[in-house]
Parts: C-alpha cells; structure tokens; sequence
C-alpha cells in the first residue's frame, strides 16, 4: 500500500507553527546539512497557528535521526514524526498531459484512466490531461505506461501522508492535547481505493 | 564558582521546566509537550509598566528588566532611535562602542562566556547586521548565550534594495539558535522576553531580533511579560531516571572508564557536580578545549585535553577503555580523530541537552537527554543509593594510565638563544598563578595556551573551539575585563590572529579596560605553517607575515603600553611588568619561528597514531596524506 521504492525513503509529517520564515528556517537545515528533500507539501491545518509539512527524504536510520532531531530542536516544530514508523495512508495527485496523436493513442489512454480510476479534466484533438491520485507507487506506474505514447507536460503534488485512524491514539489539535502516536497492534483496514 | 554572578546565572539556567525527556535514542517521533517558562528576572520598575512608549524605550526597558548591564555595539540609521534612549539611560546600562561589529560579538561572548550571563549586541542594518554573522556563527558553534539586536530599514522599505538594507532574518538563520523580524511593537516586549530565554536555556545560543526603524518609532503600552510562552520550545532539564540509574550501574561496572568533559560542563555550570563523579567514581577525566577549566587541571584525576593535541594519557586512556562517559561534549572531528577508531573498545554513556548531539558522529550504547549539572545530579544522588562504600580502585588501570601520563607529559626542547612559546605561557601561569581569566585567538598560540596554562576553575577560558575564528580572542577579552574589571585578564594571541581584530585597541582604550595582550610572535601564520611543513613537504605558500607592523608602536599610537622580549631572558621581567601595569598593555614575544604544535594526531589518523615529538633537524617529516 505504501512506497516502497527503496527501504531508506521516509516521509516525515512537521508540525510548526504558521510564522514568516519557518519554512525557510525548515528548508535550510536540510541543505545546510546535507540532507534531501524529495519532496514537499505544506498546507494549513484546521488550527490556522500551526501548519504542516509533509516532505520525504531518503537516508540511512542515523540519518533519519539526525533529520527528527535536527528538526525537532527547531524552536517553532511542535512535532515531527517519521511516519514510516507508523501505519499510514499516502496519496500523490499527478495531472499530466498525454499526446494523442491518433484514435487509437486516445483509445488506450482512456483505458489507462479507467484502470487507475484517474479522470480525464482536459482534452484536445491531439492530447488528453490526466488527473490521478495515488500512493507514489500508483502514479510512478501510470507514468510508466503513458511514457511510450509521449508525455507533454506533467505536475506532481508530491506526497501528503496521514497515520491510520487505529494509529492515532489522541489526536493533536494543536490546542494543547499531546499527540501519542500509538506503535501498538494496528487493524489491517483495507485501502477504499485500489491501485489497479 | 566562587563569583557570586556565576551562581546567579546557574539559578536561572537550573528552573527549566522539569518533563519527560525525548529518548534519544527513538527515531520515531520527536514530541515536545507544551510548557510555559517561570523565570522570573528583575521586572523593571512600576512606573513604565503599562506607560505609553515609542519602540526604543520598549527595547530598552526590557533590556533592563532582563538585567542587561552591557551592551556592545555600533551606531547607525537604521538603530538611530535606540540609541537616542539609550543616551538616556547612561547611568544603568553601558554602551561599550566597538570598531568593528564583529568585534561586538566576540566582546559579548567574552562577557557571556565568563559571567555565565547572556551579552548583548546591538548593530545598525545592513552592513552592520552582516558584520555579526561571523561573531553569530562562533557563538553558535561554541553554545554561548547572545541576544544580538539588529536595526532594519523600515517594514515599507523592507525587499525594495533600500539603503543599508540586507535581508538579515535570512543571512542568520543558519549561524543562530533562532531569529525574529518584528513587524508590530506591539511583539517587541514579549520577542525580547523569547530571545532572552531561548539564548539562555537548553543548549545556549545566539538570537537575533531584527528591529525595523518604524517599529523603534511606533508608541504602544509597555507590558513586559513575567512567562515565556514557547509552546514548541521545551528544553531539556533532568534525564530519563531509568537512563540514569543504568548509566550508574555501568559507570561502577567498568574497569577502564574514561570521563569526557566539554563545553556542557561550563554552560551548566556543572563544575563542582563532575569534580565529585570523578572522585566518587574514581574515574580519569579528560576536558575537552572548550571543557578546560571545566574540570581543575591540576586535579589527580585529569589527564589533561584529549584530541589533536591532547596528551598521550588521555587519547591513550580514550583509545584503551572500556566505558567512555561523554558529558556535555559533542565527538568534534578535532577530539576523535579517525571516528571509526575512535574509543574502539568502549561502550559509550552520553549525557548532552542537545538530542541531537547523541549518535550524531558516535552510535551511543545509552544517551540521555539533560542539562549536564541536572544530570549530574541525578548521578550523585544514585552513588549515594548505591551506597558504594569507597571509590572502586581502579588499581591496574590507574596503573596504566598514569604510566602514560609519566612517559610523554607535554613536554618541548628548549632551543639556544630562543623564546620557546611553551616558556612563555608555562611563564605567564606561574606569574598569574593559574588564575588570571585567559583569551586565545587560533592556531599555534591557542594550543600552547590550553596545553600549557593549567586551568584551575570554570568561565576563566576564552577561546573560539568550534569555528576557530581568528580574531575572538581579543575582543572576547576586552568583554570579559568589563564584566570582571578587578581580574587579571590576558589575551594571548598570534601575529596573525591578533591583526583580524585589532581596530578593538581603541576600544580597550576607550573604555580602558585592563587587558594584557601577549603575542605569541614567529612571523608566520604558524598552524598553517606547520601544516605545510608535515603535509607538504614544506613548501611555504602564504603564511610569511614578512613585514609586521610593530607592535610596540602599534601600542603606542592607541595610547597603550607596549612591551617587547627577544630573547629568553626578557619574557619574565616584560611579563611581569606588563602585568603589573594598569590598562590596555601589548607584549610582543620574538618567539621560536619554526615550532610546532606536539604532540600531534594528523587530521584524519586515529588517536593511536599520535606523533609525539617534532622529527629531529634535518630529518624530514614523513610525508602523510590528508584528509
């Protein structure tokens, strides 16, 4: 269900508070110190002091602790959590515009779409724009087999992650409740959306 | 921690707020839970509470209600309104004007570094913010407390490429603990009150509060707030009690343990609290550069420094133990030598209140999160549970270890005719009997100085460790001699260090302060000199300081004293009047031009592979490669 492309990404879910430059402050320790960004997200949270960061890197498991800690000594982090260490729910969103030259070309897109459950949200005689949504793994293998017909354009939201419900045993409300995220047994729900 | 500031300081530092400490060992998930701060400084007097006031009385009053005495700084545009107050508060906080900002860093971690207190900068816009940003990294990488306000152009002109503008909460934000643009005044009583209590708490730093001219000018209701309310900023106090009770456990266990002490000992003022471990454990001690002092020199259970010029007993006794005990130390590069031979044989205990100081360059077998005295502590009380009836002896390898300390001490060869710069420091302990409160710059004259000085008590040792920033130590000095103006405060420097600061003459003039400059003088920027002499073949490229300015005229043209030796015979007498002399004195030592730093771990050799003395003349040094 979720990335597994190399055992070493993580994603790592920030909670700091919604202040000018704290984003920067956030992105500059990773370049400052050698660390990767593979991608990032940020957006509000319902508590308009504090936002959230989901970004994913890549790393050995010192390096992965250097980067919480690094992070967490920041004076405006509230809290990071490694999410890998966590069952978790991840989606990407990709919108990608797909040449199609002839019927045909149209014909197997539309199929690709209807396999992945995407949605077409644009169309041109002689292209399509695709929206999907899914764990990186789900847009990396749409990507894959729309390449051959010739990708135009394509813009990745990069990964947002949330833990399971079961996971989370109070829920930070960034009022004051502590958030304890719950390594303990954790129901094997099903995804409501399968990749294929 | 005999002055009654130091203990001050401690109190402050001691009521952090208590709470379960983050493992550090846990790459899970890094929580901190919410806490509000109970310190409670000085409140400034009734009467401006609640009055309306522009910006600047606000900043100045709540410097005040923070106890700031001193400030170090350098008008202009941008801060004009500031030090229009400032004038009007002469008699309660003094205003030290440098020559140059990035000495007003350095002069306030000399002042922060020897009281215990934090210093305070204040600079204009632009190019006087980006002169701090070295004195702000130093501070930084050394965890010295520093609350440094920088003056902005006004919020309209801010991203217009105004006069005197530079984006300077963007140029800080790697070289401080933290930093703060304040864009309403009514943010500014209570972004002081933050920036004071950050710079001070869990592992110190520096802050920056970037204070735009309309804000000065902007009249609000002055409130100074009594907490601090950093619901994201919680830091560490006691450690885990079931981390604490192990560590015990391993510390009584051991056969070969080794303490490790750095700079974390002086920032708690943990002094007395790892003197008695030791004792009670019976365990040799080794300090760190920036832990001299931290622990007595002449205590029978210090083996001195360890690292790149440490003593054969402490990188040995390191290298051989069984347990190594890290406290308020971070395995820098120049201690550990080579990392993966670094302490091969030892299970690893490490105390610091910085998580991410453990298992960032060493994988510990146990970390603990905690301030280094609170911890300590926590220790004592447990040896007291323990009930240990005496200190384990420790016998053979005491043994061992003090057969390493009697085979290679430091040791130096006296050449004919010769100041030895050696002589001249061992020279300078004897004359101030190991007490004066002693700067360094870098290089050559920094080692000789940790090496051969003797350190008796904590915050008497000023140096740049982390960024080894040339042109610390005098500035670093003049602070320490405002803050501790019946001490005797020496800044021994080099020919090439002591010109990176030395527009600072006319301030230590100016305010004269009684500081006494020794320049360890051989013409060369000797550390880089020597580095050419072993790693390449000494080809000399750039390190010939052939046409010095004299030093003694240099004086002169400040209105200072200024003394020179040439030969060994004339450094006691120049010591000694030097001094005895009241006010700014500069000592030019015509030292020994070849000498070089030993014993010596190459950089990137393993401890073990220390070379203990210099290759005799005429023998060239075995060529090594770099790392």
């Amino acid at each position: 269900m979720n990335g597994t492309n190399g055992l070493h990404r993580h994603i790592l879910s920030i909670l700091v508070e919604n202040r000018f430059g704290e984003l920067c402050r956030i992105v500059g320790l990773f370049s400052g110190r050698g660390y990767n960004i593979d991608t990032l997200c940020v957006a509000p949270t319902p508590d308009p002091a504090f936002s959230k960061i989901i970004l994913t890197t890549a790393g050995s498991e010192a390096i992965i602790e250097q980067i919480l800690k690094q992070v967490g000594k920041l004076v405006r982090v509230r809290e990071v959590v490694d999410l890998n260490q966590v069952n978790h729910v991840e989606r990407e969103m990709a919108l990608l515009i797909v040449n199609t030259p002839d019927p045909a070309a149209r014909q197997e897109v539309l199929n690709l779409v209807h396999v992945f459950r995407a949605k077409v949200i644009d169309i041109a005689p002689d292209a399509i724009t695709v929206e999907t949504t899914g764990s990186q793994d789900k847009v990396e293998a749409l990507l894959d087999l729309v390449r051959p017909l010739g990708i135009r354009d394509i813009v990745r939201t990069g990964t947002v992650a949330i833990p399971r419900i079961s996971e989370v045993a109070t829920v930070r409300t960034a009022t004051g409740t502590d958030a304890v995220v719950n390594g303990g047994v954790v129901n094997d729900v099903p995804e409501a959306e399968s990749a294929v | 921690m005999s002055d009654p500031k130091v203990l001050e300081a401690a109190a402050v530092t001691a009521t952090a707020v208590p709470g379960p400490a983050r493992t550090p060992g846990t790459a899970g998930s890094q929580t901190k839970a919410p806490a509000a701060e109970t310190v409670k400084p000085p409140v400034p007097s009734p009467r401006v509470e609640g009055v309306e006031m522009r910006g600047a009385r606000i900043l100045i009053e709540a410097l005040l209600a923070e106890g700031v005495e001193t400030i170090f700084g350098y008008p202009g545009g941008a801060i004009l309104h500031v030090y229009d107050e400032l004038a009007r508060v002469r008699d309660r906080l003094k205003h030290v004007l440098v020559r140059h900002e990035q000495g007003a860093v350095h002069a306030a971690e000399g002042y922060a570094r020897s009281t215990g207190k934090v210093g305070v900068v204040m600079v204009t816009s632009g190019p006087g913010a980006t002169n701090c940003v070295t004195g702000l990294t130093n501070a930084l990488m050394d965890s010295t407390p520093i609350v440094c306000i920088t003056g902005q152009v006004p919020t309209h002109l801010i991203g217009n490429d105004a006069f005197q503008e530079a984006d300077v909460v963007g140029i800080t934000r790697p070289c401080t603990k933290h930093n703060t643009l304040v864009k309403d005044v009514r943010e500014l009583a209570r972004t002081v009150k933050e920036a004071f209590h950050i710079a001070r708490t869990g592992r110190p730093g520096p802050v920056v509060i970037d204070l735009p001219k309309d804000v000065t000018a902007a009249v609000t209701k002055f409130n100074y707030p009594d907490r601090v309310d950093l619901p994201s900023y919680r830091p560490p106090s006691e450690g885990d009690p079931a981390a604490v009770r192990q560590a015990i456990d391993m510390m009584i266990r051991a056969e070969r343990p080794v303490l490790y002490v750095g700079g974390g000992i002086v920032n708690a003022d943990a002094g007395r609290e790892i003197v008695a471990l030791s004792e009670r454990l019976n365990i040799p001690t080794t300090p760190t550069l920036m832990g001299l002092g931290g622990f007595p020199s002449a205590h029978p259970n210090c083996l001195g420094m360890l690292g790149m010029h440490g003593t054969y007993a402490a990188n040995m006794g390191v290298s051989h133990s069984d347990l190594l005990i890290a406290i308020g130390a971070r395995f820098d590069d120049r201690v550990t030598g080579r990392l993966k031979d670094f302490a091969p044989n030892a299970k690893v205990i490490h105390v610091d209140v910085d998580a991410s100081s453990i298992n960032k360059n060493r994988q510990v077998e146990l970390g603990i999160v905690g301030d280094a005295r609170a911890v300590l502590r926590q220790m004592l009380r447990g040896l007291d549970t323990a009930r240990l009836e005496s200190p384990p002896p420790r016998a053979d390898w005491w043994r061992t270890v003090r057969g390493w300390a009697t085979q290679h001490p430091y040791r130096y060869k006296q050449r004919r005719g010769q100041i030895m710069p050696q002589a001249v420091i061992e020279e300078l302990h004897r004359l101030t009997r190991g007490e004066a409160i002693v700067s360094s710059d870098v290089g050559q004259h920094q080692m000789w100085v940790a090496q051969y000085y003797g350190f008796k008590e904590p915050r008497q040792w000023l140096n740049s460790g982390g960024l080894g920033t040339m042109g610390y130590g005098f500035p670093a000095a003049i602070g320490a001699a405002l803050a501790h103006p019946d001490r005797t405060v020496v800044c021994v420097t080099g020919d090439g260090s002591f010109q990176m600061c030395i527009q600072e003459l006319a301030t230590a003039v100016q305010e004269r302060v009684n500081v006494k400059v020794v320049i360890i003088n051989n013409n060369f920027l000797g550390m880089v000199r020597q580095w050419q002499e072993l790693f390449y073949a000494r080809t000399y490229s750039a390190v010939g300081m052939e046409r010095l300015p004299d030093f003694v005229k240099v004086a002169e043209a400040y209105h200072a004293k200024g003394l020179r030796a040439t030969k060994p015979d004339e450094v006691r007498p120049v010591l000694e009047e030097g001094l005895r002399t009241p006010g700014l004195v500069i000592m030019d030592m015509a030292v020994c031009q070849e000498e070089s730093v030993y014993p010596m771990v190459p950089a990137g050799a393993s401890l073990m592979e220390m070379v203990l003395d210099p290759p005799e003349d005429g023998e060239d040094p075995e060529p090594r490669e770099l790392a």
